[in-house]
This record gives C-alpha cells, sequence and structure tokens, in this order.
C-alpha cells in the first residue's frame, strides 16, 4: 500500500477557461446589441401589445370572396411564373458562364499548370460571376423597376441576374469537386472541351447538378414574394397593397397562400431530389 | 505510330519538382504496328512513360518523337488533334456511372466527329452495330444499353478495352488491361486486342503485371526497374535469371500472389452548402 492518499479533486480544471469564454463572448455581443438596437422587452409593453392585437385581431375574418380569391389565384399563378422564367434565364446566363471558367475542362492544365491566357479569362469569368451574385435581387429589382417600368419583368430580370451568378458560382464547384477522371482521359485522348463536358463531365455530375437546381427553384419562389414589395407584382406586390389599406384579412389570407406555396415548392423539389437519388 | 524516346526523364505529376524522376534518361524505339510488354514492380515507372507517350505528361527532359513529330513544339490545337490519334486506356476504367454503356463506348469516336455530331449522338447513338460489335469482341454485347454503374469491376474493365476498338487512334497505350480478370477473360481480351492492333497497324504498347502473359503473347518485352529499362528484348530471350533480377525483392508480385493494387476509389463529392437568403 502505498503512503499517498488520493483525494478527489474539490474543483473542475476547465471551469476558469469556461468562465471566461463565456465573459469574452458576452463582452463581444454587447456592442452588437447597442449598435442594433437590441431591445426585445419594447415588444412587451402594454402600449405595443396593444398596436400588436389590434393589428393581428384585423386579420380575422379572413377575407374569401370569389373576387379577391380569383385575384389571389391569378397572382399566385404569376408568382410561379415569374420563379421559373427567372429561373431560366438564370440557366441561360449561368451555363456558359460555367463552361467558361471550369478548371477541369481545360487543355492546357492536362499536362502542368494551366497557359497564362485561359487562366486569366477563367479567373475573370469568375470576378464577373461574383459581381452578379454579390448585389441582392431586391437591388436588381429595384433597378429595372425604374428601367422596365412596374410589374413582372422587373422580378424576372432580377432573379435572372443574382441567381445567375449563384448558379455559375455552384454549378463550377460541383462540377470542380466531382470526379474527373473521365473527363480528363477524354480531353487527353484528343476530344474537344464541349464534346468532353458533354460525354464526361456531366453524365457524372447530372445529379447533383438537377438537385441543387431545383432547390434554387424553390428559393427563387420564396424571394420572387419578397420581389412584389417593391412592384414587381405577384403575390408579394398583393400584399403590400391589402397592407397599406390596413385590410388585414386580405394580408391574412395571402400570409396562408404564401405558406401553402412555400411548403408545396418544398414538397415537390423534396420529391424530385429523392426521385433523381 | 513511330515512336522514339532520346533520355527521357519524367516525373509523376503529383511529386515535387525536386524529387527524383519517376523515369531516367530512357532511350526507346518502337517501330510502327510494334506490339511491347512493359513489365517491371510496382513503381518502376511503367505508368508514367505511359503517360508521356500519350503526352498526358511533359518530360523532364530528354526528347520525345512520334512519327518523327516532337508534340510539345506543336501548338495546343495542333498537339490536341495529335492526342486524338493516340489512346490511352487508364488502369481504372474512365466511365461515368450513369452513362449507358453504349454511349461510353462511342465516346472513343469523339475525335473524329465534331461537336453537333456529337450531340446527335447523345440523343440517338450514331453507330449501335460498331459499339456492339465492339463489346462483342468481348463478351460484352449484351450490355449494350446496360448502364454503366450496374457492371461489375471486370466488366467495366473490358468496356474500357472495348473502346479501343472505336478510337480514331494509331497508338493505343494500354495501362494494366487484365487487373480486374479471370484467367480465360485475359486470354481473350489480350487475344482480341493484339488481333485488332496487327489488322489495323496500330502500335500497341501495354504494361502488365501478368509476366506469363507478356511473354506468351508479346514478341517485345521491356523490363523496367526504378525507372530505368532493364531490358529490351524478343520474348524468347527473356530469360528466368533476368526476370528474378527485375523482381529482385518484389518476387511475391513475379509469382502473381499478389494482385496488384487496383486503385479503383469511389470518389464522394463534397456536399455543396445549400444557401439561400
Amino acid at each position: 500500500m502505498s503512503t499517498t492518499v488520493l483525494r478527489a479533486p474539490n474543483r473542475d480544471p476547465a471551469w476558469l477557461g469556461r468562465v471566461f469564454w463565456i465573459g469574452a463572448l458576452l463582452a463581444l455581443l454587447w456592442p452588437l446589441g447597442v449598435a442594433t438596437e437590441f431591445k426585445p422587452w419594447v415588444l412587451v409593453e402594454p402600449r405595443n401589445l396593444k398596436v400588436t392585437a389590434q393589428f393581428l385581431s384585423g386579420f380575422w375574418p379572413l377575407t374569401l370572396n370569389a373576387e379577391f380569391m380569383g385575384l389571389v389565384l391569378r397572382e399566385t399563378w404569376r408568382t410561379v411564373a415569374m420563379a421559373t422564367a427567372g429561373l431560366t434565364l438564370a440557366l441561360v446566363v449561368a451555363i456558359p458562364f460555367t463552361l467558361l471558367s471550369n478548371r477541369v475542362l481545360s487543355i492546357s492544365a492536362l499536362a502542368g499548370p494551366m497557359a497564362r491566357g485561359p487562366a486569366w479569362l477563367r479567373q475573370s469569368v469568375r470576378w464577373l460571376l461574383v459581381f452578379l451574385r454579390s448585389i441582392p435581387e431586391l437591388v436588381w429589382a429595384l433597378v429595372f423597376v425604374r428601367v422596365v417600368g412596374l410589374g413582372p419583368t422587373a422580378g424576372v430580370l432580377a432573379i435572372a441576374l443574382t441567381y445567375g451568378g449563384m448558379l455559375g458560382k455552384v454549378y463550377g464547384e460541383i462540377l470542380e469537386s466531382g470526379e474527373t477522371h473521365t473527363t480528363q482521359n477524354l480531353l487527353r485522348n484528343g476530344s474537344g472541351r464541349l464534346q468532353a463536358f458533354f460525354y464526361g463531365l456531366l453524365p457524372t455530375n447530372a445529379a447533383e447538378l438537377t438537385s441543387y437546381t431545383v432547390y434554387r427553384w424553390e428559393c427563387a419562389i420564396r424571394s420572387s414574394v419578397v420581389l412584389g414589395f417593391v412592384g414587381a407584382g405577384g403575390l408579394g406586390q398583393q400584399m403590400d397593397n391589402s397592407m397599406k389599406m390596413f385590410n388585414g384579412g386580405e394580408v391574412a389570407t395571402l400570409l396562408l397562400v404564401f405558406i401553402a406555396l412555400v411548403a408545396l415548392a418544398d414538397q415537390v423539389s423534396a420529391w424530385l431530389r429523392k426521385s433523381l437519388g | 505510330m513511330k515512336i522514339e524516346l532520346q533520355a527521357l526523364s519524367a516525373r509523376h505529376p503529383a511529386a515535387r519538382s525536386g524529387g527524383a524522376p519517376a523515369i531516367r534518361s530512357i532511350d526507346l524505339q518502337i517501330a510502327s504496328g510494334e506490339q511491347v510488354a512493359v513489365i517491371g514492380p510496382s513503381g518502376a515507372g511503367k505508368t508514367t512513360l505511359l503517360q508521356v507517350l500519350a503526352c498526358a505528361l511533359v518530360p523532364a527532359a530528354g526528347g520525345l518523337q512520334l512519327d518523327g513529330v516532337a508534340p510539345w513544339r506543336l501548338s495546343r490545337r495542333a498537339l490536341q488533334r495529335l492526342r486524338g490519334q493516340l489512346f490511352l486506356a487508364p488502369q481504372v476504367p474512365p466511365l461515368p456511372p450513369r452513362q449507358r454503356v453504349v454511349t461510353a463506348v462511342l465516346a472513343a469516336r469523339l475525335p473524329a466527329m465534331g461537336l453537333l455530331a456529337s450531340l446527335r449522338s447523345l440523343f440517338y447513338p450514331t453507330d449501335i452495330p460498331g459499339a456492339f460489335d465492339a463489346l462483342d469482341r468481348f463478351d460484352l454485347a449484351e450490355k449494350l444499353f446496360e448502364r454503366v454503374d450496374r457492371l461489375s469491376g471486370g466488366e467495366r474493365q473490358r468496356v474500357g478495352l472495348a473502346r479501343a476498338l472505336l478510337a480514331p487512334a494509331r497508338l493505343w497505350l494500354i495501362d494494366e488491361p487484365l487487373s480486374a480478370l479471370d484467367p480465360t477473360r485475359s486470354r481473350q481480351a489480350i487475344d482480341t486486342l493484339l488481333g485488332n492492333a496487327r489488322e489495323r497497324g496500330v502500335t500497341l504498347v501495354a504494361t502488365l503485371h501478368q509476366v506469363d502473359v507478356a511473354l506468351a503473347h508479346f514478341p517485345r518485352v521491356i523490363g523496367l526497374r526504378d525507372g530505368e529499362v532493364a531490358f529490351d528484348l524478343p520474348a524468347e530471350q527473356v530469360t528466368r535469371e533476368r526476370l528474378a533480377a527485375l523482381y529482385d525483392q518484389f518476387e511475391h508480385e513475379l509469382r502473381g500472389e499478389v494482385t496488384p493494387p487496383s486503385p479503383i476509389e469511389v470518389v464522394t463529392p463534397q456536399p455543396v452548402v445549400m444557401h439561400c437568403r
């Protein structure tokens, strides 16, 4: 028997560090809270509660007359159409840029580093894509509403530009992170770049690409509702009108339709992605 | 196609530029229509040699001439046209998993097809009889319209070899064609390759782990060890002693006890972040 007796430690050695990091986090968050005027308690002040209650009580009864429902149906259809047309145009923007910026399709990079000219071309296309997607579609929509006037065209163009940039970037990432053995072999055996794309790169990554496109379509439906608020037509514009008229019943109906639409798009894209496996 | 190497050295593409070259000052002449087997223990530089011949790797030093032309002096366009006359079959068959066998086999024709013709062939295969015939020689005719991912490893390897019969090439460079085949299939595959190469006057260079196959079927055998040519002789002059020296300390490979490592690795693409505002 050894003479030293093991005693249970009377404190956790990691405790001090934990306290320090929690304190540091709070100290960092404090200025952020001040900057954003983060005061959640104003929500439950009696005066504000009354305003909220008034606003919400206006939601009932829902407006369900035939004339309004007809309008809602038309605007819903317009929203879906705007998202779909925007995404289609975005594909027209994204696909050529993806092909231009793709490193896998470089013939000079087959043996050693890529030649300087092609490398610069690819890099500048990447910068262009960064520019396109770094401007939010809301800003593009505001610009296009001035140019082409109120209506869905502005929304379609806004979605096309922003989503074109996003699709171009993500398509590029998908194509470059996937398996490139087949494509390289085709290029090494003398195929052209586009031939190698259609016979090697595209079939290898088709499922990923489609799945991402469908997901982006779902996002486009959501954002086309938001774009309506700046006058790009569709459900959003209708909701904006109803809010300005303080017509709570209409707002509530529109919100429900909006929720149902997003849920439906979610379902459709989940199903499509599953069937693409 | 006639091949000439003068004091040629080359590094593995992944190797650091300061490291030892994978093949060192190799002098080699292969006449048009010749059939050559390259044997040697693992890491001897067999695959690197094939890649240099396929213009997939820039030599670090020395000269390479194909039909009297130095490929790396050509313009990029002319080099790509030259690559169309070479057919490199890597050890791992480069086939997209979701592609159908008929498309994968006809992809070998791409260098001889225009872009429009190759797109039309995706829509409706242009030469079904040709693809059928090429597959039939490897006993795979019934797999014509199967998807590649439904095939076994050996079947995929034979599909990769069947491509050679459709390629518009005058030099076949085939890396370990038998690594996934049983002895019967091996004999059939090698007979088909050699027979067709002879018929067409195509030059054939194949690396092999199966020394007995190399000695029995190829008129000329090159032994490669540590990046240098150990011997370059007609098959009947390759003695037991020479083989023993070539495979010194790699006797298990000579006896065929260990099947060569087939680097068939499943590349799982990284999941792309699905972000949406």
